[in-house]
């Protein structure tokens, strides 16, 4: 059974129907975590987020606390919010933004004034038209309540926020191509290194990047203190955190539970998660964090929901989305449908992605639509191997960004678990779920 | 002459001046020039150009990187069906074919009145209510036919206008507030904040 | 802790090599002799690692990774591997996929023969496709501009063209559209690709996605023959690979000098070759897509063909009477000229005919005199400069590729630019200081910067806060600073501009100073004595009273000139009044040297046919004064002689000797008597030539890579040459001793009167385009439809206070009468000011417009508009 007795930390407000509402928000404790972190000198704020042990809920997981220190010597001059939320399946900062705008807010005042910087952009993904509003609206209540702007509470911090709309390019949650985006420019993720934009980031200068679900924790933690945050989750993994669970459930949705003392067979099928799978068919495959991510069979259900624990088996957490394959779902659909996505959304720039997504989408095409070779198979692990070769996960690259072995990860996937499946697809001339 | 309406070029202008440097406006000022046009014409991506001390090339290279801007006409209504991994199990591609009979107009293309664009959206976030579907970016949570079918008629009747703009509209809310201190007191409130804590470090050791 | 190293030691395949800090990995590896293949790094241009192409084994810390050598830096210890299994298959991975896509139509490609992805494909890839998909397909080609045609299917994304555009030329007239395998490069609808520098992008292609319409299957790689010289289409002295087919000029590509373009040429530059041999069907001597191939005499209303023999009699004939009588005969032009050339024609002149009146320039210049006085800058050296002080017309039209040099300074080391900003000008963007500068008002300008608080006049244009900020830039004694200098303004007169820069150097005698005159070898014809006061090498005779151009033809008009020589036949598309020359032209006998045709032969006596530059072997002498060779490619039509040939058989209709039989022997005069590095630059083609009154600098010739700067072919001349290593002493060191410039010396007797500004008028202001009515754009088919339409710039003060908005004509009350003008708003223009641009055509297509506007008599030109 799921251990759900944890505190709901970015979700505490989901009961509410105007929880986007500033006098919402005021009334179920907002902004204290503010006027907390103002009494406080900015080094302790950020000593609260390192002793919290936040990882990054972005995708890549990188300790929130030494993202920051790692600039501690330079001084930052952006803090940049990532609210580009595009990979397939992954719907939770959606959630966050269109339903606790003010938590966000809160949390992006917290950061810049830890990290004593005066300006902040929130990138939010153009697609969500009422989330920007909302955000927007957010903002303009916390100016006129004095949270935002000059001389926050009457302190001496000063700081603006711009939201910045973006306008549908997946590859924009990159954090550099999140950088050419803001500076006006098309999304092409930058060459490394360097590798952090805490070096060179917006306009060259130090810049500090965080997701939206990771700056909505930091109210929480400058309340309940750091230790409180680490204290929940086990391992490196601390804290709750958000899953988007999706595909092929009875309940698909935004869960919030502690990582680690829950598994994967809990968030699938506790009934008050996932509820189980459709029509209570067996499961036969899912990805355990995102379309990037290579994945997982029956066997590994029970595996934590832990950043390390995942890494071990082969895969990632990703972007916590969760997408379940039941018995009666194609594979190769599946894989052909995330391939087109790649191919789609390569910004173009390396040729094993450009060229090798495109490649590889014609040809799961092909053979889920029947005109498919045994040889292909082959061919297309060959094509895979020389975007990432080795075809291991973490993986080697041969692109800027990690967008080229991200399209790897699921026709190998598919290939290397089901190749019975596909073998029936070229021999039955098409797709035998059809 | 400014190409943009009164009202649009003055937003233009505050736009520029949110950011350290104008062509981080350029984003913001293209979705403006589809607010006001619908799409992204000749003449607005000049004025974008002029504002961001850019070229047209580069606009319009810029503009066509991201998936929202229209170089082409489209309809009042754009509407996104998506039929990416999680809308796929869910019936996606189902969805998608019977938008594209209702509307009677093919994938990519703008229907006979000029009313609505039909596209293959990449996944819109909003997987729990599978297949997703989003009108001028506003989702609509209509997973059948039959509920997509009373929402086109809705749309036909213009009982939507409260909730669904005119293509190319995307943030309604203005922006009010903002940082009034020039950015030279910032920095010095930012140095004297440093020098601060620096003799408190000091006194501390 | 301040250990810092020099050089770094890294392992490249496990032989250890030394490289810079910093430098790049692809270049340290090949410097070591590992070639690593690459299709979109470009030594002249930021790295982009988008082909992936060059990918290698690096140690990390994770184990050995696949990283791209183009955007590495080396680090100390750097374990570098690129010849494993896994290298070769991730290059082959790559090779594969750019292959996949791309049309197999190599048979009918341009690029076919000297294109590098087909010539990776041949020696790496695997002789069959795995890809069975169907391809991506295109229209194709496109034509994106009046030069240049584009084929999206051959693309393969490397972002050369883009990255040109938007960093080198910073114009971005084609970038990027779309992304992932839909992506391509493009141009706005609005505005095609007709950047003056277009052409680089065409050379640069790794494939044959963008194509020269000149070019364009005119030629295949392996018929063409190849020589490096200098082009002299402009002063800058680009080094260019003339290539041929057969005795015919195809092709004109940028060769990589470090000290002066980097491989870059303006479409100017490289595309009037067919003004040189495109047009061999056109025989009317007055049109400017002639050869001229044979004598020709005038027999009454004719030109007819004649024998040397009986033209140099002429000529002799004519030139010998006139010099019977005191200041009867002069010489103008000669910037067309190899110095060789212009040193013959000088000795031929002052020796022979004994006049002191030879001018190179067409009273559009500056005097020879104060250039020579002034302390010079190189190019390298205003390329890197601390401050860098424009006094010049818009140098992207005037000298394109210093342009580029100038604007890699601004954009990517940070330096300030200071512009006297006369009128439009492409460095504006990347200026830090711009003040505008009405016409007449340099040198009140210049001397307002020389004091802490003198202001310009109260009603200047150039604000306090403009000139305390360039003051601050300039620092006390301008160390550090390069002042670069022209003529802005052909209608004013020339001691404006030499005022403010003799007052400039008086100042600041820690800076240096580059010229900006725009004509071929103006610089090494001058340094040749082809001027009033000018001796061969650098010499100055401030007590000679030789006439300039405008004082000869105004000699000329008043009968006591009777004859001239014109070395070169381009007077009348190149002075501001021409109708003034025209009068002058039928009063006087005229001799004409020249090798094209043009309207200035309508008044020639004689024309005795010479070889032109692609034809001809020799020196020039650059904006800098460096002397560099120039190769023959091809011979030149017909019967006609080199300039040393001809002015020495010409002197021995006088039964004199120039002493100079050969260009050789000329070249070896010239450096014998005066130290002009001429001989010993024509004998040394391993290095990058010699600045003139300088120790010679090592510059070692870059390795050429044929990835850089494909469809140069590796020759002796080109590339992996050994440096000879000797030195050039510094200002004349053999020869008989001889007077030199001082700014004193030049300023003698030279004042500037400008009187009032009319309150109610428009001072004009004359600027140069690079496509103008000269012969090489008129020559040249591909180019002559680029010329301007004329247009007068106003600024939109002066717009409002007239009335008037961009698109009305207005009536011009000029001193020749009124002339109807289209008026269009410019905020470039300088308030008070009316600018037209110098040889533009007018609706009929005529360029008579400065002629018409143009008054002699006065420092500046007032004119007064009326609303039609």
């Amino acid at each position: 059974m799921a251990t759900l007795d944890a505190p709901k930390i970015v979700m505490a407000r989901a009961d509410y129907d105007d929880s986007y509402t500033l006098t919402r928000y005021l009334e179920t404790g907002g902004y204290l975590g503010l006027r907390k972190a103002l009494s406080m000198f900015p080094e302790a704020v950020a000593g609260e987020v390192d002793a919290a042990s936040l990882l990054g809920r972005g995708g890549a997981g990188f300790p929130a606390g030494r993202k920051w220190s790692m600039l501690r010597k330079s001084p930052i001059s952006y803090l940049v919010v990532n609210g580009d939320e595009s990979e397939p399946a992954t719907f939770k900062d959606h959630y966050l933004v269109e339903r606790d705008p003010h938590q966000l807010v809160e949390g992006v005042i917290i950061a810049a004034y830890a990290l004593q910087v005066s300006q902040a952009f929130i990138y939010l993904r153009g697609e969500f038209a009422l989330g920007l509003e909302r955000v927007q609206q957010a903002l303009n209540d916390a100016y006129e309540y004095g949270a935002l702007g000059n001389k926050i509470f009457d302190s001496d911090f000063s700081l603006d926020i711009v939201v910045h709309p973006g306008a549908g390019a997946y590859i924009c949650g990159e954090e550099t191509a999140l950088i050419e985006g803001l500076e006006g420019k098309r999304g092409f993720p930058r060459i490394k290194p360097p590798f952090f934009p805490a070096v060179t980031g917006l306009y060259g200068e130090p810049t500090v990047v965080n997701n939206v679900e990771t700056m909505s924790n930091l109210p929480w933690i400058v309340m309940n203190g750091g230790a409180a945050f680490a204290a929940l989750g086990g391992g490196r993994s601390a804290g709750t955190r958000l899953f988007a669970l999706a595909g092929t459930v009875k309940r698909p949705g935004v869960y919030e539970i502690e990582m680690v003392k829950n598994t994967f067979r809990d968030l699938i099928y506790d009934p008050a998660l996932g509820g189980g799978i459709t029509k209570d068919r067996a499961i036969k495959a899912f990805i355990p964090g995102g379309v990037s991510a290579p994945w997982f069979g029956p066997d590994l259900l029970d595996l934590p929901l832990g950043q390390d624990e995942v890494a071990e088996k082969g895969s990632m957490l990703g972007s916590g989305s969760v997408v379940v394959f039941d018995e009666t779902s194609c594979v190769v659909r599946a894989a052909w449908r995330i391939t087109k996505f790649f191919s789609r959304e390569s910004c173009g720039q390396c040729t094993p992605c450009r060229e090798g997504s495109g490649w590889i989408e014609r040809a799961m095409y092909r053979i889920e639509h029947g005109g498919g070779r045994m040889e292909d198979l082959d061919l297309l692990l060959d094509l895979c191997d020389n975007i990432s070769p080795g075809l291991a996960w973490p993986p080697q690259q041969t692109t800027i960004c990690v967008l080229g072995p991200s399209i790897p990860s699921s026709v190998n996937s598919a290939i290397s678990m089901f190749r019975d499946e596909f073998a029936q697809h070229v021999n039955e001339g098409g797709c035998p779920f059809d | 002459m400014s190409h943009l309406r009164n009202d649009l070029r003055q937003r233009a202008e505050e736009l520029v001046a949110l950011y350290p440097r104008k062509r981080s406006a350029m984003l913001p000022l293209l979705h403006l020039a589809q607010e006001q046009d619908g799409w992204l014409t000749n003449e607005g991506i000049a004025e974008v150009a002029e504002l961001t001390d850019t070229t047209p090339a580069d606009v319009r290279g810029t503009a066509s990187f991201y998936e929202m801007f229209h170089l082409e006409p489209v309809g009042k209504y754009m509407v996104s069906v998506c039929t990416n991994i999680a809308c796929l199990l869910q019936g996606g591609e189902e969805m998608l074919e019977h938008a594209s009979t209702s509307l009677g107009c093919p994938v990519g293309s703008t229907s006979d009145d000029g009313l609505f664009t039909l596209e293959e959206a990449e996944c819109l976030a909003d997987c729990n209510i599978a297949p997703c579907i989003q009108v001028n970016h506003r989702y609509v949570r209509t997973t059948t036919p039959e509920t997509f079918d009373a929402l086109v008629a809705e749309l036909r009747d213009g009982k939507r206008d409260h909730d669904i703009p005119a293509h190319g509209t995307l943030i309604r809310v203005r922006r009010s507030g903002g940082l009034r201190a020039s950015k030279s007191d910032v920095a010095t409130e930012r140095a004297d904040a440093k020098a601060a804590r620096a003799k408190r470090d000091e006194e501390n050791k | 802790m301040t250990d810092v190293k020099s050089t770094v030691t890294i392992s490249v395949n496990g032989r250890s090599v030394e490289a810079a800090p910093g430098e790049l990995l692809i270049e340290a590896a090949e410097r070591a002799g590992s070639y690593i293949p690459r299709f979109c790094y470009h030594p002249r241009m930021e790295p982009v690692g988008m082909c992936r192409m060059c990918l290698v084994e690096v140690d990390g810390p994770r184990g050995p990774t696949l990283q791209p050598a183009c955007y590495i830096k080396v680090n100390d210890g750097m374990n570098v591997v690129t010849d494993s299994e896994k290298v070769k298959k991730a290059q082959d991975g790559v090779l594969e996929f750019l292959l996949a896509n791309h049309p197999l139509d190599c048979p009918v490609c341009d690029k076919g023969g000297e294109c590098p992805l087909q010539d990776q494909t041949l020696s790496h890839g695997s002789g069959e496709t795995r890809f069975i998909e169907e391809k991506r397909h295109f229209v194709k080609p496109v034509e994106i501009g009046e030069l240049v045609l584009l084929d999206r299917e051959r693309c393969i994304q490397c972002a050369r063209c883009t990255r040109f555009s938007s960093d080198v030329a910073g114009d971005t007239e084609i970038a990027f559209a779309g992304r992932g395998d839909q992506i391509e490069v493009a141009t706005s609808p609005t505005k095609p690709f007709d950047s003056v520098f277009s052409g680089n992008t065409v050379q640069i292609c790794p494939v044959g996605a963008l194509t020269a319409k000149p070019y364009r299957f005119t030629a295949r790689p392996w018929d063409l023959e190849q020589a490096e010289s200098t082009c002299t289409t402009c002063a800058v002295g680009c080094r260019v690979a003339v290539q041929s087919s057969g005795n015919r000029l195809t092709r004109l590509l940028g060769v990589d000098s470090e000290p002066v373009n980097h491989g870059w040429l303006c479409d100017k530059g490289r595309f009037t070759l067919d003004s040189i041999d495109g047009h061999g069907e056109a025989i009317d001597p007055l049109n400017a897509e002639t050869r001229i191939r044979e004598p020709l005499v005038r027999d009454g209303d004719v030109l007819r063909p004649a024998s040397w023999g009986e033209a140099l009699e002429r000529a002799a004939t004519i030139l010998k009477d006139a010099a019977s009588s005191p200041n009867g005969v002069g010489a103008i032009g000669g910037a067309a000229l190899t110095n060789e050339g212009a040193f013959a024609w000088e000795r031929f002149v002052r020796q022979v005919l004994g006049s002191d009146h030879v001018d190179a320039q067409f009273g559009d210049g500056l005097d020879g005199g104060l250039l020579q006085a002034l302390p010079k800058a190189t190019i390298d050296e205003a390329a890197n400069a601390r401050v860098v002080m424009t006094l010049t017309g818009d140098l992207r039209e005037e000298l394109p590729v210093l342009f580029l040099r100038l604007r890699e300074n601004f954009v990517q080391r940070h330096n300030n630019l200071i512009e006297f900003s006369f009128g439009p000008s492409g460095l504006r963007p990347v200026a830090a200081v711009t003040m505008p500068v009405r016409p007449g008002e340099a040198h009140v300008v210049a001397k307002a910067l020389t004091t802490n608080d003198a202001r310009v006049a109260k009603e200047s244009t150039v604000t306090d806060a403009q000139l305390d900020e360039a003051r601050a830039l300039l620092g006390e004694s301008g160390e550090g600073v390069v002042f670069i200098v022209g003529r802005p303004n052909f209608a004013e007169s020339a001691v404006v501009m030499e005022t403010a820069i003799r007052t400039l150097a008086e100042r600041f005698t820690g800076a240096k100073f580059l010229p900006a005159l725009r004509r071929g070898n103006v610089m090494g014809a001058l340094d040749m004595g082809l001027g009033p006061r000018l001796r061969p090498g650098h010499g100055y005779d401030a007590s000679c009273e030789g006439r300039d151009t405008l004082a000869q033809l105004e000699a000329m008009r008043s009968g006591e000139q009777t004859a001239v020589l014109l070395l070169g036949g381009g007077l009348l598309g190149n002075v501001l009044d021409p109708d003034a020359a025209v009068t002058a032209l039928e009063t006087a006998k005229v001799v004409v040297v020249t090798g094209h045709g043009g309207r200035t032969l309508a008044h020639a006596d004689v024309v005795l046919p010479a070889v032109v530059q692609h034809e001809r072997h020799g020196t020039v002498t650059n904006i800098e004064g460096r002397v560099t060779n120039v190769t023959p490619k091809i011979s030149s039509p017909g019967s006609a002689w080199n300039d040393v040939a001809i002015a020495a058989e010409l002197a021995e209709q006088y039964g004199q000797s120039l002493g100079l039989d050969s260009v050789e022997l000329c070249a070896k005069v010239i450096e014998e008597t005066t130290g002009y590095p001429a001989l010993s630059v024509m004998n040394d083609l391993s290095d990058e030539g010699a600045v003139v009154s300088r120790v010679k600098e090592r510059i070692e010739r870059r390795a050429l890579d044929p990835m850089a700067f494909p469809g140069i072919k590796s020759t002796n001349t080109v590339g992996l040459a050994e440096f000879s290593g000797a030195l050039v002493g510094g200002p004349v060191t053999t020869g008989a001793p001889r007077a030199v410039a001082t700014l004193e010396g030049v300023a003698a007797g030279r004042g500037v009167e400008v009187g009032h500004y009319d309150a109610y008028g428009l001072a004009l202001h004359v600027s140069r385009r690079l496509y103008d009515h000269g012969i090489a754009v008129q020559g040249s088919p591909a180019l002559a439809n680029l010329v301007a339409r004329t247009t007068a710039l106003i600024n939109h003060f002066d717009l409002d206070r007239l009335g008037l908005v961009t698109g009305d004509v207005v009536q011009v009350n000029a001193p020749k009468g009124p002339l109807s003008l289209q008026v269009a708003m410019s905020d470039e223009t300088p308030r008070g000011t009316i600018g037209v641009v110098f040889g533009s055509l007018d609706e009929e297509g005529h360029d008579g417009t400065t002629s018409a506007l143009y008054d002699p008599t006065s420092v500046i030109m007032q004119m007064k508009l009326e609303t039609k």
